[in-house]
């Protein structure tokens, strides 16, 4: 049994970090600002994710269990909200998506929405 | 009533797990704070149906287990995206309609949105969502209509 958990916690946390890895190489790679964004929506959600849970499998006491579980949960609650608001200043200060084929619409339909 | 009394049960879990000890002078000042807090936030007048959407707690569990499915299937979408570099991406920009009435339910559906890898809505403004997402098919799904749809059963 012992040999189980330590097997599947390490399982997870090496998936983890890769997919953390890859969140910040995505970062470096993409090219511009709303694209890293996404890159970086890989390291908060599931590679923070897995990290928690490899973690949660290996904890022997209910409340460290559950503190673990407390900050998977604000985890999640809390980068969206993040993201959103930076790309949300982003875009309202002209940052322009590389390569968006609407983006003339709406620009238009942001700039009649401001006056109203 | 029942939003004070939510509040009053979630401020004790989150006390009672992150505190640990369970002596009468530490449980007594856990109580005290706890009064206050109910106190400060009838006083903000936030304790209502939004800080505490206790109608939602019933069907919002099936939604989670959904959704966890879908963020692990766009997170193995991003990443492969990420190894094959910049030249396999579509960045796209578009407006989305959304058919949730209350506010919550469009805050929900927007947050699912920026929660999934590769979509991240940007503005909301009346009944349509600006959305960025990394490749043209995740808009397309979006627009299917698929998880608008459960955020809406959500509602009623």
């Amino acid at each position: 049994m012992e040999i189980v958990i330590t097997i599947s916690s390490g399982f997870l946390l090496l998936v983890g970090s890769f997919l953390c890895i890859s969140g910040g190489i995505g970062l470096l790679r993409f090219p511009d600002f709303y694209t890293r964004m996404h890159a970086v929506g890989v390291t908060d959600t599931l590679g923070a994710g897995m990290i928690l849970a490899g973690l949660m499998i290996l904890s022997t006491d209910f409340l460290v269990f559950a503190k673990l579980v407390m900050i998977l949960l604000f985890t999640l609650l809390i980068g969206p909200t993040t993201s959103h608001v930076l790309a949300k200043a982003a875009f309202h200060n002209g940052v322009i998506p590389k390569g968006s084929n609407n983006l003339k619409q709406t620009k238009e339909k942001e700039s009649t929405s401001s006056i109203i | 009533m029942k939003h004070t009394i939510s509040l009053f049960l979630t401020l004790v879990a989150f006390w009672l797990l992150n505190s640990g000890h369970y002596s009468l002078l530490i449980l007594s000042l856990g109580f005290a704070s706890i009064a206050l807090i109910l106190v400060i936030a009838h006083k903000m007048d936030v304790v209502d149906h939004e800080s505490q959407p206790i109608y939602l707690s019933r069907k919002i569990f099936g939604y989670y287990i959904w959704l966890i499915k879908e963020i692990i299937k766009a997170n193995i979408t991003v990443v492969k995206h990420i190894w094959l570099g910049e030249k396999s991406i579509s960045p796209t920009l578009k407006a989305i309609k959304v058919s949730q009435k209350t506010d919550m339910g469009k805050v929900i559906y927007a947050n699912s949105i920026t929660l999934t890898p590769g979509t991240v809505a940007i503005d909301i403004v009346d009944n349509e969502i600006t959305v960025h997402a990394l490749l043209y098919k995740d808009i397309e799904s979006l627009e299917i209509g698929e998880m608008d749809r459960r955020v809406t059963l959500l509602e009623r």
